[in-house]
């Protein structure tokens, strides 16, 4: 049943270049927005880059097996060395670029790398700083030359030289590079994923060439993509999925990757793309939503009237289409008005005029959003997987799109419960295990069925439900089971709501959250209430705005059952944060690390005091320090006391 | 051979003397601070190099010219750029706009070439835009590329600023304050942009800075002023040694001057 077939062999991300190269030789394979332009790079461009730098890693010692680490922006060059690794008979090792010091040290030691490639002065001086904790490592290679200028150290290299080296070796040998791909092979590994997982190190998942692109074929069955596709590469390429489409998908089906300018220039850039194919996780389609919003506030009354009226509309269709019920003529031709008088504009102003398939993973989306999306005419979708499976197991399909859940399993998965009430999974992309961790693997894959640690349940239609972690999933003090995660969701629906950690479970007598607002929104808010504040921690302490957040919890309480309501919450001075080791790099909570270092805030919700008083220091990455005084009050919620 | 030579400079306004009998020398390629209290005459001496003020004694001599008679307009021509205290940008244009308008001096299509636009002027346009991106990249200003000036935050005014001085491609780089009313990030990454500016460009810079920490970081000599009058002149780590100085900054009962940043 392997769709690898379809491959004729070239079943390599190497192999698929050499490919791709054939095919479409001067055809646009990346391209990269450099000083205000977007600058191409065929397939050809594409592998001469490739051919040179996995030749010039060959000459620095890297053989099969070998481990190549890469830190840094989405940039053409990134994927350039991870496929040169794999040429070369290596596995590239993606690193978030936002990792701090001790993370960098870590996975680069634990992955047992002896080149790492960074893209500049930024990610150098982070492996500089901590190298004395790498001894494996020979060879540091930077992209960007910017600030290096300086730098002296022996293992420093800059990229164009290594390309120089492997030039001298083609010259040499001619066709060792066409040789070391051709022994290649499907199950070789690819790369190493680690995931930084909600608990204790990370994990570092190994995923072969079949394990990655039998994912991006059997999705691919279900939400195609062509060869003229436009795809925008924004998300880590350390994740699995900006692996997903910008390596796997991206070679074995040859659409166009496009390479932002700057982090800061993302939404700008997708306008201007305008691509076909686009994957984000919920935080990017929440932030579309409200920018739309916000500027909606903002513009005449004229377009604020065609808004109002069209935007109903618009919902109204599309939740006949979530019922899976016909939508009556007249209201499809009111649609088509929409269409002409809104929706087409407002796609255009966000780039998303041309999109055909469009996705959100990693986290919960809320309904409004997936209404809003649908309304214009974008086909969003959900998707669930995890990195051991490649990236994604589940998805929508077209025309049945269901809020709660996170669609089908893709061909060639097989999904059941456990007894425990545990998702697992089945396919040709569970993972080889987890490289070094033993323990770990045998806990995750027993019998070839990949054990998620997710709660969940299928349901009559064969769509797949999930919970929460299945460790997270607790009994309240009168026995009933309770996720906090889909109180949390909810909670995060709100536009106010940046994050929420939900405490409780059998030892206290009833729930309680701890949120985090957000500023931006909340600010605006504040703006519009003529309410002044300064700092986050100010805006968060406002009276005003636990009036606000009551009326949001208490909106989500009314979804609950009796049991499972919040009593109360505290709106934390701080935003929660990757680098305080609150949240992950994929932006999950860090349930234990919370509810150690808010131990004195959950005490006094439980305390049965109303207000709590916080002195704390904070320090930053550059060993700076900042010291916050403030007085959190909890906050009692008024129906609930029964 | 220094690049910029100031000797024995007075400037009045009346009966008030600004400056008296100020000299000091600026080598090719370094970074050169002025530091003083309020009032000590910093910013008059910036205006004396950049053309604004003519002092009523004393010669500057720049890259082996003296220029103690030119116009502004004739000193830009000859590469010195600067940024002023209170930004001085076109709030109305965009960002890019207000860069190009640094690269005035280096336009050379007339009204009617460059009314029409097409072939020379274009060319041109074409060619002062590939300078401005590189100015862009440079300082990271690339998501405000299209913005209206007056719609950015202080400290990305500020960057544009220093970007609208770059586009001259001028030999010295005179910064007015350039870290006045920054949070410290911003300040961190104006230092970096400096210290590129000089060591990536090869930019000679002067700067006016209240944040001794910058100074002392960046500056590889300084010179301090008190009352129109120069009253010490060497490395950062000397002047800060220096009782005068001390004495200036503090006050009668002073105590050691220390950096303040990192």
């Amino acid at each position: 049943m392997s769709t690898l077939e379809q491959l004729g062999g070239d079943e390599t991300f190497p192999k698929l270049l050499l490919r791709n190269t054939r095919r479409f030789g001067e055809r646009t394979a990346l391209r990269e927005k450099k000083f205000g332009i977007w600058r191409p790079v065929s397939w050809r461009a594409y592998l001469d880059a490739v051919r040179e730098f996995s030749l010039g890693l060959t000459s620095l010692g890297v053989r099969r097996g070998d481990k190549v680490a890469i830190i840094g922006d989405n940039r053409p060059e990134w994927v350039m060395a991870e496929v040169a690794a794999q040429a070369a008979g290596g596995a590239s090792v993606g690193l978030y670029q936002d990792s701090n010091l001790s993370e960098v040290a870590y996975v680069i030691d634990h992955c047992d790398a002896s080149v790492v490639v960074a893209e500049d002065q930024e990610q150098v001086d982070k492996i500089l700083d901590m190298l004395d904790r790498l001894p494996k490592v020979r060879h540091v290679i930077y992209a960007d030359p910017r600030g290096l200028r300086s730098y002296r150290h022996p293992v420093l290299l800059p990229f164009e030289r290594v390309r120089a080296l492997g030039r001298t070796l083609q010259a040499s040998e001619p066709r060792r590079f066409e040789e070391a791909v051709r022994q290649g092979r499907a199950d070789d590994l690819a790369i190493i994923s680690y995931t930084s997982g909600t608990t204790g190190f990370p994990k570092g998942a190994m995923l072969s060439f079949r394990n990655l692109l039998e994912m991006a074929l059997a999705l691919h069955e279900v939400d195609p993509k062509r060869e003229a596709d436009e795809f925008v590469s924004f998300l880590p390429l350390a994740w699995i999925g900006e692996q997903m489409m910008s390596l796997s998908s991206a070679l074995a089906l040859g659409f166009t990757v496009n390479f932002p300018e700057e982090p800061e220039t993302v939404l700008e850039n997708i306008r201007e793309i305008g691509p076909h194919v686009i994957f984000a996780p919920p935080r990017v389609w929440e932030g579309l939503t409200s920018s739309v919003q916000v500027r909606i506030m903002d513009t005449t009354p004229f377009k604020r009237f065609l808004y109002g009226r069209c935007m109903p509309l618009g919902e109204r269709v599309a939740d006949l289409r979530f019922a899976r019920k016909p939508v009556p003529l007249h209201w499809r031709v009111l649609h088509g008005l929409g269409h002409a008088l809104l929706f087409r504009a407002l796609k255009d102003r966000l780039g998303l005029s041309r999109v055909r398939s469009a996705s959100t993973g990693g986290a919960a989306l809320g309904p409004d959003v997936f209404r809003f999306f649908h309304a214009m005419g974008v086909p969003l979708k959900q998707i669930y997987g995890q990195t051991e499976i490649a990236g994604i197991s589940c998805i929508h399909r077209q025309g049945d799109i269901q809020f709660h859940t996170v669609g089908q399993p893709i061909p060639g998965t097989e999904l059941r419960i456990s007894e425990g009430g545990e998702i697992l999974s089945r396919s040709g992309s569970v993972f080889l295990g987890y490289y070094k961790n033993e323990a770990a693997t045998v806990e995750a894959l027993r019998d070839g069925w990949l054990h998620s640690g997710d709660a969940g349940h299928i349901t009559e239609d064969g769509h797949l439900v999930v919970i929460d972690r299945l460790k997270d999933v607790l009994r309240l003090a009168d026995g009933t089971r309770y996720s906090p995660q889909f109180i949390e969701n909810r909670l995060k629906f709100s536009p106010y709501v940046k994050e929420a950690v939900v405490i409780g479970g059998q030892s206290r007598p009833y729930l309680s959250a701890l949120l985090c607002i957000d500023m931006g929104i909340v600010g605006k808010w504040a703006e519009r209430q003529k309410i002044a504040y300064t700092t986050y921690t100010d805006l968060s302490s406002k009276p005003e705005v636990y009036d606000l957040l009551e009326r949001e919890v208490s909106k989500v309480n009314e979804t609950l059952p009796a049991a499972a309501r919040l009593r109360k919450f505290v709106l934390l001075y701080k935003e929660l944060d990757a680098d305080d080791e609150e949240l992950t790099r994929t932006r999950k909570v860090r349930r234990g690390v919370v509810e150690e270092r808010y131990r004195d805030v959950i005490a006094a919700v439980y305390g049965e005091r109303d207000a709590v008083d916080i002195d704390t220091t904070i320090r930053f990455q550059d060993g700076k320090t900042a010291r916050i005084q403030a007085r959190l009050p909890v906050r009692q919620m008024e129906r609930e006391v029964a | 051979m220094a690049l910029l030579d100031v000797r024995n400079v007075t400037l009045h306004f009346r009966g008030l003397t600004a400056l008296a009998d100020v000299s000091f020398a600026v080598e090719q390629g370094s970074i050169y601070a002025i530091i003083g209290p309020n009032g000590a005459g910093k910013t008059s001496m910036l205006n004396c190099v950049s053309g604004v003020y003519r002092p009523q004694r004393g010669r500057i001599a720049f890259d082996g010219r003296e220029i103690t008679a030119l116009s502004p307009a004739l000193r830009a021509r000859l590469g010195i750029a600067r940024t002023f205290q209170n930004i001085a940008l076109f709030k109305g244009m965009t960002v890019l706009d207000n860069l190009l308008v640094g690269r005035h001096v280096h336009q050379r299509a007339g009204v009617l070439a460059g009314g029409f636009y097409w072939g020379r002027g274009q060319r041109e346009e074409t060619a002062h835009r590939v300078v401005i991106e590189g100015i862009v990249d440079f300082l990271e200003i690339q998501h405000v590329r299209k913005k209206v000036v007056g719609t950015l935050s202080y400290g990305l005014q500020k960057r544009v600023e220093l970007a609208r001085a770059l586009a001259l491609e001028p030999k010295l780089l005179l910064l007015d304050e350039p870290m006045a009313g920054m949070n410290a990030e911003e300040k961190e990454d104006m230092a970096r942009f400096v210290v590129e500016a000089n060591e990536e460009r090869g930019t000679t810079v002067v700067m006016i800075e209240h944040d001794m920490g910058v100074v002392m970081d960046l500056a590889h000599r300084v010179t301090v002023l008190d009352f129109g009058e120069r009253i010490a002149e060497g490395p950062p780590d000397e002047v800060r040694k220096s009782q005068d100085v001390q004495r200036a900054y503090l006050g009668e009962h002073f105590g050691p001057l220390e950096g303040t940043g990192e």
